[in-house]
């Protein structure tokens, strides 16, 4: 869920129940403060009443609701003298005269008592009052209002808000999802005055360089090693090779040098295969300059012609188009190489088939293999080996995957109608 | 034929003393800079086989010497940096050839052929051994005067073998040099056993004086009858 909805979810539950609260709030008060202003209606009709009372006495013969909206009843003394004003809730019965029914209506009623002329009375005064479910209902509707009206604003200044306060945040975080260690050289930076962002974008900088000085550490480290191995490696090869050549050895032991011979050979493939990886991901080939595949492609296939013969393998390439890039030629031909030696060297031992195709954007190669696929996400990893095979230094589709990442190439593998698809985007 | 060898480390350049000895040169060593330096003001060379990383100074300078002197060509530069920036600043300077550390020794017996081929008399393109020569120029193998008819690949085979007589050629030092640059793939040679296999019939059929024997079953060595 997004930050923006997020908020927004919270914002609008909290608001719910804020306004909620203030409803029922402002609803009691308001009944109070209704019932304080008709009961202060209520006295002044009393004082009224009694005054006129006072001055005409026939007034006091009046008994019933019916004809005014009091009622006047005498009482003995005793009650009279002790009575107390009492104000309560109660309904009256109103009749218009267009109706027939009578409509309920809530009222207040103040029932008091009086003296007058040595005679004691009970009044009894009612005034109609607002309906509550009106008000409840009016209230309600008001307060729906008031809710969508402040969620409808708080999704707008919160879309504002975010996207103003947050953009930093934002470009920190795309900078961040595309910044690939290595191969960037400057660290995601985005210009902001909070201090939050300012924080975050120096945590993950610190964070960054730390990685990168132990990425360029561990580049070194191989590329030294690797460098630093080639001159023993030569030497050890070159003495077996003398040896041998010498040639007064016993059969076995000439074996035993012959195993170690082949040993320290594939020692130093994996060598030179580590020493170009660290110059491709070094950078060091920088003589760019446009590249037709389909040479670099027609070039290399026949030094695998021998093998293809040997092996029965039949190859078929399609030049549907003219495929250029810009980049270097050495690498070109390293790549274009080793993808070839792939295709013949993991194809099946009798008669197997690669199959090239060059189309305007694509290189698509497809060779007969083991009926099995390979693991799509572990192949261009350092030292991945399918199978017990180990005569291959488990780096030359490493080195395939270093020189596509190098010029932006994408490269997937698939395996389909038993058969091992190879294809490269340019 | 005279070589120097200027290389630092000492086993190699023992090694490469050995080999080379071993083709009838002539061969002498400097381990620094300023040896190499003596040396090459007192003696003229053939062929020079020069270490760029030198520990007291850059091979690159001795290059440079040479050049002035109008004896740069017969450089062989020996590097352990596969640099293509070393290389062209090398080959710039007049050097005949570079070679990347590690090498097979038949790889680098050829080098050297070839820069001393290079440097004498023009005309002279041919390879000789036994009854069997190799022109060159035309890319065609004879036995006396019975053209062999060789593939392009067979040639370049058989070329390698006639640079490096009785000497061990490895079935990976072929594979480079012949098929080449492998940097990855395989130690299977299979194919190159089927290859020797036709070469070695072509030689036995048209009777030549040599024959390509089987080492152990890490190469080959080509030897008269």
């Amino acid at each position: 869920m997004k930050l923006l909805n997020q908020s927004i979810k919270h914002i609008s539950i909290s608001i719910l129940a804020v306004v909620g609260i203030w409803g029922a709030v402002f609803y009691y008060n308001m009944i109070e403060e209704i019932k304080e202003n008709v009961d202060d209606g209520l006295e002044n009709y009393k004082r009224q009443i009694i005054y006129k009372a006072n001055r005409d006495t026939a007034l006091l013969s009046r008994v019933d609701f019916d004809e005014a909206f009091y009622s006047i009843h005498p009482i003995d003394k005793q009650p009279a003298l002790t009575f107390t004003d009492q104000y309560k809730d109660t309904v009256v019965h109103i009749r218009g005269i267009d109706e027939v029914y009578a409509r309920t209506d809530p009222a207040r009623m103040l029932t008091t008592a009086f003296e007058d002329g040595g005679k004691y009375y009970e009044l009894k005064i009612i005034n109609p009052m607002i309906e509550k479910n009106d008000l409840i209902h009016r209230l309600l509707i008001n307060m729906i209002w008031l809710y969508a009206f402040l969620v409808i604003a708080i999704i707008i200044i919160n879309n504002i808000v975010l996207q103003r306060l947050w953009k930093p945040f934002y470009q920190l975080l795309q900078k961040i999802k595309t910044y690939r260690l290595g191969s960037n050289e400057n660290f995601p930076e985005v210009k902001t005055r909070t201090r939050e962002f300012n924080d975050l974008q120096k945590a993950v900088n610190t964070l960054l360089s730390h990685s990168t000085q132990v990425y360029d550490q561990q580049k070194q480290f191989i590329g030294n090693a690797s460098h630093e191995l080639q001159t023993p490696l030569a030497i050890m090869v070159n003495k077996l090779e003398l040896l041998l050549e010498k040639g007064n050895l016993n059969d076995e032991d000439a074996e035993k040098i012959a195993e170690t011979m082949n040993m320290a050979e594939r020692l130093i493939r994996v060598n030179k295969s580590l020493l170009l990886l660290t110059k491709i991901e070094n950078k060091q080939f920088l003589d760019e300059q446009p590249v037709s595949v389909n040479r670099v492609v027609e070039q290399r296939l026949p030094d695998l012609k021998d093998i293809a013969d040997f092996r029965k393998i039949t190859i078929s390439f399609v030049q549907e188009a003219e495929l250029t890039k810009e980049m270097d030629p050495a690498l070109a031909e390293i790549l274009v190489s080793n993808l070839l030696r792939n295709a013949f060297f993991h194809n099946t031992p009798k008669a197997g088939a690669v199959n090239i195709t060059i189309s305007e954007k694509k290189l698509h190669i497809i060779n007969t293999g083991k009926d099995m696929p390979l693991d799509a996400d572990k192949i261009f990893d350092r030292f991945y080996k399918s199978g017990s095979g180990n005569e291959h230094t488990g780096l030359g589709l490493t080195i395939i995957k270093a020189i596509c990442d190098l010029y932006g190439i994408s490269i997937t593998y698939q395996y389909k109608d038993r058969c091992h698809h190879f294809t490269l985007i340019f | 034929m005279k070589l120097l060898i200027i290389e630092d480390e000492k086993e190699l350049a023992g090694l490469l003393a050995e080999s080379l000895a071993r083709e009838q040169f002539v061969v002498e060593s400097a381990g620094d800079f300023d040896t190499a330096m003596e040396k090459l003001g007192v003696y003229n060379y053939d062929c020079i086989l020069l270490d760029i990383g030198l520990p007291d100074g850059n091979g690159l300078d001795i290059l440079r010497q040479l050049k002035e002197e109008g004896k740069s060509e017969n450089v062989i530069i020996i590097s352990a940096r596969d640099s293509l920036d070393d290389k062209l600043a090398g080959l710039d300077l007049g050097a005949d050839d570079y070679l990347t550390k590690p090498f097979h020794i038949a790889e680098l017996n050829a080098r050297v052929k070839a820069v001393l081929r290079r440097k004498e008399t023009d005309g002279k393109h041919l390879l000789e051994f036994g009854n069997l020569t190799l022109d060159l120029k035309e890319r065609q193998a004879f036995v006396k005067d019975n053209n062999l008819q060789l593939n392009r690949k067979e040639f370049d085979i058989l070329n390698y073998f006639l640079l490096n007589k009785t000497r061990l050629v490895t079935k990976t030092a072929l594979a480079e040099h012949v098929w080449g640059d492998n940097i990855d793939q395989a130690d299977n040679f299979d194919f190159i056993y089927y290859q020797m296999k036709n070469l070695r019939k072509k030689l036995r059929d048209n009777d030549a004086g040599i024959e390509i024997e089987s080492v152990y079953g890490v190469g080959y060595r080509s030897i008269e009858k």
